[in-house]
């Protein structure tokens, strides 16, 4: 390989990741300007844990990324079981994926409107329910991988033994498939904890999730109190999509 | 023996979720792009009844305003120009990188493509909040920039809130969409035509241009879709970086949404951007069976 282009890609991962470890760095610096290097504090991680609302806003975004994950957990791995029965259901296919491309701010706004159509109040439920739209296609997609190599000969012999289908699905499909459901599950979990622009629109004033708290910090008051949260919540989603990786490698490329 | 259930009930729950909260509020734009606001935010009812006349409250209203003001035409067509650039600048970096990962030993090559996923699986405005840092007046590049244009003797430039800020963001944040088509399709080509091309005496350049560039149209295609759709949309990033003078086309629809609460207007707006990269998107499916067809 040209030495030219082995410099290239060094040059491109440095600029994938170079940003993120100004972030990092930062957040671990004793000034209130991320401008220049003063010595390490661990005053804003501090900060972090006396903030009320930050608080809130992390345990608001926990209970929403638990709840949207194991809902679109559950309709995905149907839809991929569906599938698997089943190919020929285009209107499954088109309705489980079209969100992933969907522009998100096209989801939100018009999620708005049927929530508020409907007199559903904006809160958690709804940002709830707005994040399992776009989930269900990633659990899908990890599920489907796992059924693909699902010898059909383990099912049939289950079955010839006198298991029910229920008891196949059971003591058979779904022990091999359950890489795939927790790799969808951390995925969708990940999407929703950090999804910013549909929860933007859906959340009303009284919810407010982390990414919502940190874009109103970086839009009134930057203080490293955003790179300390930011490094924390990297850690979490990082750890989750690199255990998803581990458990269904090639999942993560459906984004 | 009893048989498993059948496929539609396994598809029914998934189906009926969708159709509830992803194909009817589409649907529901649609149709609010043809209504009237109401007074206080949400629509003007269907139907009036003034004086025993029924009168129906439908209107093309949304999409005349939107033609006859050229400020959100104007905005359309920068919001153009910005994804536009932003595909082609993320074709140009991402090209060479999913090449060298595609060429790289197999062992490193997982590693390799996992290294480019991380990052876009990581939060989207902490990415945005990175390059605020970078660009920001007081930061190292902003000063350095500057010193080196004040011995050229030339003026300081502003880098944080302007259409260069919105630009790097742009491409910095979808950059991982581009690479991910063009390695998957590149991993694919068979290394015999590239040696039978050279054996036929094709210079590098000549077989880069016609075999490996025609092959890989479907990854460059697929990729530039996948980074131009979320460009042209953008609300968040021109939100940030980018000040007055790098607005796009989805602040205004936030705004039609959330300040001017002119649900029609915002609705008319998505239409439009939806149909617009439909437009695109069918030219370039043109252009790719073209592609097909001559290579």
């Amino acid at each position: 390989m040209p030495r030219l282009l082995i410099a290239l890609g060094v040059a491109l991962y440095a600029f994938l990741y170079a940003p993120l470890v100004v972030v990092v760095a930062y957040s671990f610096n004793d000034s209130r300007v991320n401008a220049e290097w003063v010595g390490f504090t661990l005053k804003w991680y501090e900060q972090l844990l006396t903030d009320a609302s930050m608080l809130t806003a992390a345990a608001n975004s926990l209970f929403i990324a638990l709840a949207s994950s194991a809902l679109a957990t559950l309709l995905g791995t149907l839809a991929a079981l569906a599938l698997a029965q089943r190919r020929r259901q285009p209107l499954l296919k088109f309705l489980t994926l079209a969100p992933v491309a969907v522009p998100d701010i096209l989801l939100g706004v018009s999620l708005l409107m049927l929530f508020v159509l409907l007199n559903l109040s904006l809160g958690m439920l709804s940002i709830t329910l707005a994040h399992t739209v776009f989930s269900i296609g990633f659990v899908m997609v990890a599920v489907q991988a796992r059924l693909a190599g699902l010898d059909p000969a383990l099912l049939e012999a289950a079955r010839d033994l006198g298991a029910t289908p229920w008891q196949a699905f059971r003591r058979v499909t779904l022990p091999l498939i359950l890489p795939g459901v927790v790799a969808g599950a951390l995925m969708a979990f990940t999407l929703s904890i950090d999804d910013f622009v549909v929860t933007f629109f859906t959340a009303g004033v009284d919810s407010p999730t982390l990414p919502l708290q940190i874009y109103a910090m970086l839009k009134t008051s930057v203080t490293p109190k955003v790179n300390a949260i930011s490094t924390l919540l990297m850690l979490l989603t990082l750890s989750l999509i690199l255990l998803a990786h581990r458990l269904s490698p090639g999942a993560l490329r459906a984004r | 023996m009893r048989k498993p259930p059948p496929s539609w009930l396994l598809s029914v729950p998934p189906l009926l979720y969708l159709l509830a909260l992803f194909a009817l509020p589409g649907l529901l734009m649609l149709l609010v792009a043809f209504r009237l606001p109401g007074d206080y935010g949400g629509l003007m009812p269907l139907w009036s009844d003034e004086d025993g006349a029924l009168t129906v409250n439908l209107t093309l209203e949304n999409f005349t305003r939107l033609v006859e003001d050229d400020i959100y035409l104007k905005l359309l067509a920068s919001s153009l120009l910005y994804a536009l650039l932003t595909t082609a600048l993320c074709l140009v970096l991402g090209y060479p990188l999913a090449w060298m990962i595609a060429r790289s030993r197999r062992r490193w090559r997982d590693l390799l493509l996992l290294l480019v996923i991380l990052p876009f699986w990581s939060n989207f405005l902490i990415r945005i909040y990175a390059w605020m840092i970078i660009l920001s007046p007081v930061g190292a590049l902003s000063r350095g920039l500057n010193a080196l244009l004040e011995m050229l003797g030339l003026g300081p430039v502003q880098l944080m809130f302007s259409p260069t800020a919105v630009i790097i963001c742009l491409v910095y944040v979808h950059l991982p969409f581009m690479v991910l088509p063009l390695y998957a399709n590149l991993e694919k080509h068979d290394p015999a035509l590239l040696e039978a091309a050279r054996d036929l005496g094709a210079s590098a350049w000549q077989r880069f241009w016609r075999i490996t560039a025609p092959l890989s149209l479907p990854g460059v295609l697929a990729g530039s879709a996948l980074v131009f759709i979320p460009s042209f949309s953008m609300f968040a990033i021109p939100d940030l970086v980018g000040g007055t003078g790098g607005i796009m086309i989805g602040n205004v629809i936030k705004q039609q949404f959330l300040e001017a609460r002119d649900w029609p207007f915002g609705s008319a707006l998505s239409i439009t951007v939806t149909l617009v990269v439909l437009a695109l998107a069918a030219l370039a499916a043109a252009a790719a069976r073209r592609g097909v067809r001559h290579a």
